[in-house]
């Protein structure tokens, strides 16, 4: 087992690492890691769309460009850093749509170049997205049916956060099944998890199922409340008032580094104190 | 006496109708309410609601909606926009300037789902524009409601008509595209008692465990 600081440092400058949306475990001990480690030119894939994971990277500096369906704050509103960044063309975004990622990685996960998917037609994505491609379907006998084909992504890195791990190298996603999708689609999968449990979860019926192999599995790193302010589904919540005083800090680049100063850079606060309501 | 939220509702749940599976996106409390509402006179109506923190109805992450969608086994979905115009298109990322979050799973959506409601509080020239800057999506809507108005979508004319306006007002004066409209234009129906007891009862309880925020300022519930 690694620190989480190893895992921080195992990611590159210039890494495309595949994050999933806020309401998905992102594993937040490490971003702000690559936030006071100042990773520089990542290129950030949501899976399928980003929230505050992303806005901190943004609004640090750490980020190129973003592949996403949509970066979002959720109830809290719009995401601040990022939304500055595109309108002063600090970053690049490469718009998509959500099952457009899902399909694209679910292509790698096959090993194949490409896969088709329906709707799209039609959009401003398609005219943008220079790697996606309108092609009749060759399976049809009679009539015209185009339809859109995506290629496969292969992100550097798949970045998240994980209820349990195991003795044997495997974490437990649950239901969160895009998290797994992302680990069999990167070329290296780095999980934080809150518990250790003793054997084996593959040889556990009720918890296979929920299961990401080790096989899929590069390094892994215990972080008690490793999503906060994110959460976990029955275990921890979305911290919705950290989630408001953030999107409201963020507006200004001013308060956005007071942010960054009182949560990112103080090493006693960056965590959810253990006497919290979770 | 009625908060326009729960006019609102109601209409959505008309609009919904016999459908059987409803799926509602994210940050969309009215049509959830609307949905929750309608499941109360029709128990076996299936509601996938994404935001639910507790009891989420799906096993395979976040791509099962857009699996069962792209097999046409989600009847009505909702489709919002920073941007709406004349010829239904939906506008989810960039205006005058302004970056908004995304297109989300709009563009597959919208053409996939046999009936799309397009939701829109603010009934503005800003938000109902000639012609949208960005086409996140386009497709063939069931209807376009906003806090003033209800529209119906002609699908052969490619072009909105007027349906009811929620009050007396210039309804074409906030509307940046044109459409058609009757002579008269009918008021929308008011929610009627019954209505109003279910969305003050059980429908506020259900949506406050989602939408603490929007239940608090409509209905002054925790």
């Amino acid at each position: 087992m690694t620190a989480v600081e190893e895992i921080a440092a195992r990611i590159p400058d210039g890494a495309c690492v595949a994050l999933p949306p806020d309401y998905s475990m992102p594993a937040m001990a490490v971003v702000r890691l690559l936030v006071l480690q100042k990773r520089k030119n990542l290129r950030l894939l949501g899976v399928p769309v980003l929230g505050m994971c992303a806005d901190l990277l943004i609004g640090a500096g750490c980020v190129a460009e973003v592949e996403t369906s949509a970066v979002s704050l959720g109830e809290a509103g719009l995401a601040p850093r990022f939304t500055e960044a595109v309108e002063k063309s600090e970053i690049r975004v490469r718009d998509a749509t959500c099952p457009a990622i899902h399909t694209a990685l679910q292509a790698t996960e096959k090993g194949v170049p490409f896969m088709p998917l329906r709707g799209v037609i039609g959009s401003d994505l398609v005219r943008e997205r220079g790697d996606w491609v309108v092609v009749e379907n060759p399976m049809k006998k009679m009539g015209s049916d185009p339809i859109l084909l995506v290629p496969a992504i292969s992100p550097d890195v798949a970045l998240f956060h994980a209820r349990w791990a195991d003795e044997a190298g495997n974490v437990w996603i649950g239901r969160r099944r895009e998290l797994a999708t992302i680990a069999h689609a990167a070329r290296a999968t780095y999980v934080t998890f809150e518990e250790m449990r003793a054997g084996d979860m593959l040889e556990d019926e009720l918890l296979a199922p929920g299961v990401v192999s080790a096989v899929y599995v590069t390094a892994i790193a215990r972080a008690p409340h490793g999503a906060w302010p994110l959460g976990i589904a029955g275990v921890y919540d979305i911290d919705d008032a950290h989630l408001a005083h953030y999107a409201k800090a963020a507006r200004t680049r001013e308060g956005f580094q007071r942010y960054l100063d009182e949560f990112v850079c103080t090493p006693e606060k960056n965590s959810s104190p253990a006497s919290s309501p979770a | 006496m009625y908060a326009r939220e729960e006019l609102l509702a109601c209409v959505i749940a008309r609009l919904i109708g016999d459908a059987r599976h409803v799926a509602v996106g994210a940050a969309s409390p009215i049509p959830a309410t609307g949905a929750v509402l309608l499941k109360q006179k029709n128990p076996g109506l299936r509601l996938s609601f994404l935001h639910k923190r507790k009891g989420n109805p799906f096993t395979e992450g976040s791509r099962e909606l857009f699996d069962l969608a792209g097999q046409g086994r989600i009847d009505v979905f909702f489709l919002g926009g920073a941007q709406i115009d004349g010829e239904a298109s939906i506008n989810l990322v960039q205006a005058e300037g302004r970056r908004f979050p995304g297109s989300f799973g709009s563009a597959f959506m919208y053409p996939v789902v046999k009936k799309v409601i397009l939701f829109r509080e603010e009934h503005s020239r800003r938000t109902l524009v000639p012609r949208v800057e960005f086409v996140s999506a386009r497709g063939d809507p069931a209807a376009l409601l906003t806090g003033k108005a209800l529209f119906s979508w002609q699908k052969a004319k490619r072009r909105f008509r007027l349906q009811s306006v929620h009050e007396a007002g210039d309804v074409r004066g906030d509307t940046g595209f044109d459409y058609d409209a009757p002579g008269e234009v009918p008021l929308t129906p008011r929610p009627s008692a019954e209505d109003l007891s279910l969305l003050r009862g059980p429908v506020a309880q259900a949506i406050a465990a989602d939408y603490a925020d929007f239940a608090k300022r409509v209905w002054r519930i925790n």
